[in-house]
């Protein structure tokens, strides 16, 4: 399963990552102590300034390919920063974060996920003054019905999935993406019963890609990231359940100018090329 | 079974050859209907590879196994015509005693009901009725071995083999439990062939005895002869007798040099009981041999002098291990190693008579 | 050569003893070298299990306990781990017996196959599974196209999934049970007429019977927590696939403290199964 794309190390790579993260962050706090002294006043004023430090950012595993890029770029930018990620479900970040995990930085695939953050761990209240108390809207992503490329059942709208016989994958209520397909088919008024409730979205897209499935619901950056081996198609519903990902700087980060700048970066026109081009849509 | 032919030979024909690493094993054995015989020797002689050859459990590298004329070297184990007694018996310990006897008749085809029958009728014969429930743990040695052989039985074998059947017991039952094998065993009509280490077993169980050392019968004879003349000093030994090689040169029997440590340089002779030419074994019995603190007057013909080896308790009596000119065991009273006074290094005269003496081909 | 030893008889008397009687020297003290790891080892065990006691909402059990969907995975898990332990007895058991009883080409590379499943993470498996019994896999799609039968997403394929990642777990054990059992009763069954077959049902099979227990327990409580490869591989449909560990998996995601209450329940069904197995076979050996 610990195949070559770093986007499936996701959900079941968390543990190992997080004893990393945990490493990294000791560092982090240390660096943080000595770093204090000579902080920098304005957290807007990010550009240029040698930062310097290491930074700890969990993010939602559909952000593993476009953070990595963005990273990149930054560590370029900055060379003395060390970027360190956590990429997993979401939920489950927000649980590690809750349970005092050491983040930086914490961007969710949803917003039930930040809230769930915001009132237990916290974000920094600096920050979160400036830009808001749930968080930084700084992408969306929309539903996609995928099929396999032949398409062998047909299927041209969501509609089509009611159909007798044709086997479905939806993402499970408890995980984002099925919550927005609760939502996008609540909308169309259709019964839908798909075979199966998948535990994360990367699973729906694996049950079509084998064509285990007539059609899934998938998010337009999974379709992307599948590079053909899925089609997917547009549905007017999806846009009942266009999934807005937060991002912000948590309360116990070791060094929140630094964080606060990874956030810029990644709202910067720079960052939005990035996404954009990996399906996401602007917020 | 088949009386419009007569059977060619009836009974066991066997020779037995197999070789594994540099053991090598070269036995014949036959036997007729209803005799038993049992294969007597020490421990990795090969004794109990032989018995697993006639049960085609080893395969042989060579010769035959006929039984009642018909060639069984090659047939699979579960298709030969014989029963076998193990060791521990190894009964099934999931199935009752009744079970345990009819599961050879279940194997060969019988209904439930006739394979129970048989068996009860089989532990019946053996007094073991009130037992037929019983697991095996709960059996005594003696019951377990009736139990043993009443399931070899069961299956009507026309060779039946006992592996070491006595091995298993307590010495205090032995005795018993010997003398019932042996009067359930003249009832079978079939070759008995069993392996034992312990010579008493084989004198009182066996027809007739082949003595086996190193994959190889060394003596073959009736338990009574091979008992009064022993062949090899393995056979000497197990039987208690004092045996000496030699040449017989009319009243006496030149016996060739002991390997004696000091004194060989001498040739002992023996007189025995009727005078002899040619190669010559000579076997006296212990208790035959009398000490005397000096050199003895009367009839007694053959004297020695020799020095005392080594003393043991030997049942009531005290065995004397003696050297010299010949090496002998003697078996006296304790009243007469005290009146002797006899320990390790002395040296005292050693007499047998003549007619104790027992002289045969060598 | 010969099989008997000259203190055979000695050693060993048939004579019976009344069990439970038998006077035997009493122990000296427990050594706390072997004690103290073996308090932290039990520790080790048992105390994430205390952690999910501490947690569990206990006001609200008795609800949650019986929400029919938690009871139809609870039945689901049971029904599904059973089969599946069947299935391996119906394949393993001759599966072990071939590995310890016979000589064939290539048999040390089947025994190390027997483990693969235990090395592989089990989505691996599941993915595997996938790709042979799928709707478009080697085999699946030939079963789909001539029987319309497809796999993938009914109880079926979770006890596929189950037989897979537990099945090694009684090969291994019964194999072992059958290299330690005294082969000589075999023999003895041989020479009262019994052929391979029946030596093997009537004599082997009872003389391993605990090992083939022992396995079984091991492959059962394997099956009932089977997760990575019965998700992959039948997906996750409440009452048809969903068993207990993808229940308390998608809890997970939402309410950690149902997950907790599933968990416990799941725990404390398998604790009970498993003690009054065990009690019936200490019973009967």
């Amino acid at each position: 399963m610990r195949d070559s794309s770093p986007r499936r190390a996701g959900r079941r790579g968390h543990r190992p990552l997080t004893g990393l993260a945990a490493v990294a962050a000791l560092g982090v706090a240390l660096t943080a102590c000595g770093a204090e002294d000579t902080g920098p006043g304005d957290g807007a004023d990010t550009f240029g300034d040698a930062l310097s430090g290491e930074l700890t950012v969990f993010a939602a595993a559909s952000l593993t390919d476009v953070f990595a890029e963005i990273a990149d770029d930054f560590q370029e930018r900055h060379p003395d920063v060390a970027v360190t990620f956590n990429f997993a479900g979401s939920s489950e970040l927000a649980q590690q974060i809750n349970a005092g995990a050491p983040a930086d930085v914490f961007a969710a695939a949803n917003t039930a996920t930040m809230e769930q953050v915001v009132e237990g761990e916290g974000l920094d209240a600096d920050w979160a003054g400036e830009h808001g108390e749930h968080g930084l809207v700084f992408a969306t992503n929309t539903l996609r019905i995928a099929v396999p490329p032949d398409n062998p059942a047909g299927i041209g709208d969501l509609a089509d999935l009611a159909g007798d016989g044709v086997q479905a994958a939806f993402c499970a209520e408890e995980v984002p993406c099925g919550a927005a397909t609760t939502t996008a088919v609540g909308a169309s008024g259709l019964e839908i019963t798909p075979v199966t409730y998948e535990e994360d979205v990367r699973a729906v897209l694996t049950k079509v890609e084998l064509g285990e499935v007539d059609a899934g619901l998938v998010y337009s950056t999974d379709v992307i990231s599948a590079e053909g081996r899925v089609e997917g198609l547009e549905f007017p519903e999806a846009e009942e359940a266009v999934n807005d990902y937060p991002i912000g700087v948590l309360a116990n980060s070791g060094d929140s100018a630094l964080a606060a700048a990874w956030i810029e970066a990644v709202t910067s026109a720079e960052g939005a090329a990035v996404l954009t081009g990996a399906g996401f849509g602007a917020p | 079974m088949r009386p419009t032919t007569p059977a060619p030979t009836a009974g066991l024909d066997a020779e037995l050859r197999l070789t594994r690493g540099d053991f090598t094993l070269d036995v014949a054995l036959s036997a007729r209907p209803g005799e038993i015989i049992a294969l007597l020797g020490p421990n990795g002689a090969g004794k109990s590879s032989a018995l697993r050859a006639l049960a085609g459990l080893v395969p042989l590298t060579g010769g035959h196994v006929r039984v009642d004329g018909a060639d069984e070297t090659t047939t699979a184990v579960e298709h030969r015509p014989i029963g076998m007694v193990f060791q521990d018996y190894l009964l099934f310990e999931h199935l009752s005693a009744l079970d345990n006897v009819a599961f050879g008749p279940r194997c060969q085809g019988s209904s439930r009901a006739e394979a129970r029958s048989r068996a009860a009728e089989l532990l019946d014969h053996m007094d073991l009725a009130a037992h037929a429930h019983s697991r095996p743990r709960q059996l005594s040695g003696g019951q377990a071995q009736r139990v043993a052989l009443a399931r070899a039985l069961a299956v009507r074998p026309r060779l039946l083999l006992l592996d070491e059947p006595m091995a298993a017991l307590d010495a205090s039952t032995r005795i018993d439990v010997r003398a019932r094998l042996r009067h359930l065993l003249e009832d079978f009509d079939g070759v008995t062939v069993l392996v034992t280490h312990d010579p008493l077993d084989a004198m009182v169980l066996a027809d007739r005895i082949a003595v086996v050392e190193s994959g190889r019968v060394v003596q073959r004879g009736a338990p009574a002869e091979v008992a009064r003349r022993p062949r090899t000093s393995y056979v000497a030994r197990l039987v208690g007798l004092n045996l000496f090689q030699g040449r017989g040169e009319g009243e006496t029997v030149a016996l060739d040099s002991a390997p004696g440590k000091d004194g060989a340089d001498e040739v002992a002779r023996v007189t025995p009981r009727e005078p002899y030419e040619g190669p010559a074994l000579v076997a006296f019995p212990p208790r035959a041999v009398a000490l005397y603190p000096e050199h003895p007057h009367g009839s007694t013909r053959n004297v020695w002098r020799l020095t005392v080896e080594g003393i043991e308790r030997f049942g009531d009596q005290v065995r004397v291990h003696l050297t010299g000119p010949l090496s002998l065991a003697a078996d006296i009273t304790p009243a007469a190693l005290a009146e002797l006074g006899l320990s390790r290094g002395d040296t005292v005269w050693a007499g047998v008579k003549a007619t104790e003496v027992e002289c045969y081909p060598g | 050569m010969t099989a008997q030893t000259p203190d055979r008889s000695r050693r060993r008397p048939r004579t019976p003893v009344p069990r439970g009687r038998v006077r035997r020297p009493r122990a000296g003290r427990v050594p706390w070298i072997l004690v103290v790891p073996a308090v932290a080892g039990v520790l080790f065990l048992v105390l994430p299990f205390a952690g999910m006691l501490v947690r569990a909402p206990w006001p609200t059990m008795g609800a949650r306990v019986t929400d029919p969907a938690v009871l139809a995975a609870l039945w689901l898990s049971l029904s599904t781990a059973t089969v599946a332990t069947v299935v391996s007895l119906l394949l393993g058991v001759p599966l072990a017996w071939l590995l310890a009883r016979t000589e064939f080409p290539g048999r040390r590379f089947v025994r190390a196959l027997v483990t693969v499943p235990l090395v592989i993470p089990p989505v691996v498996g599941g993915v595997a599974l996938l790709l042979v019994l799928g709707r478009n896999g080697l085999v699946g799609q030939y079963l789909d196209a001539w029987f319309g039968l497809t796999l993938p997403f009914t109880p079926a394929a979770v006890v596929i999934a189950q037989v897979f990642v537990a099945m090694p777990f009684l090969v291994i054990s019964v194999e072992g049970a059958l290299r330690g059992a005294d082969r000589r009763y075999e023999e003895a069954a041989a020479t009262l007429g019994a052929d391979r077959v029946t030596v093997f049902t009537r004599v082997t099979l009872p003389m391993v019977l605990p090992g083939i227990g022992a396995g079984a327990v091991l492959c059962w409580a394997r099956a009932l927590g089977e997760f990575g490869a019965t998700i992959t591989f039948a997906g996750n449909f409440p009452g048809t696939t969903q068993t207990m560990p993808l229940a308390v998996y998608m809890a997970m995601q939402r309410d950690p403290e149902a997950a907790i209450v599933l968990s416990l329940v799941l725990l404390l069904v398998s604790l009970v199964v498993l003690a009054t197995l065990r009690e019936r076979w200490v019973n009967a050996s």
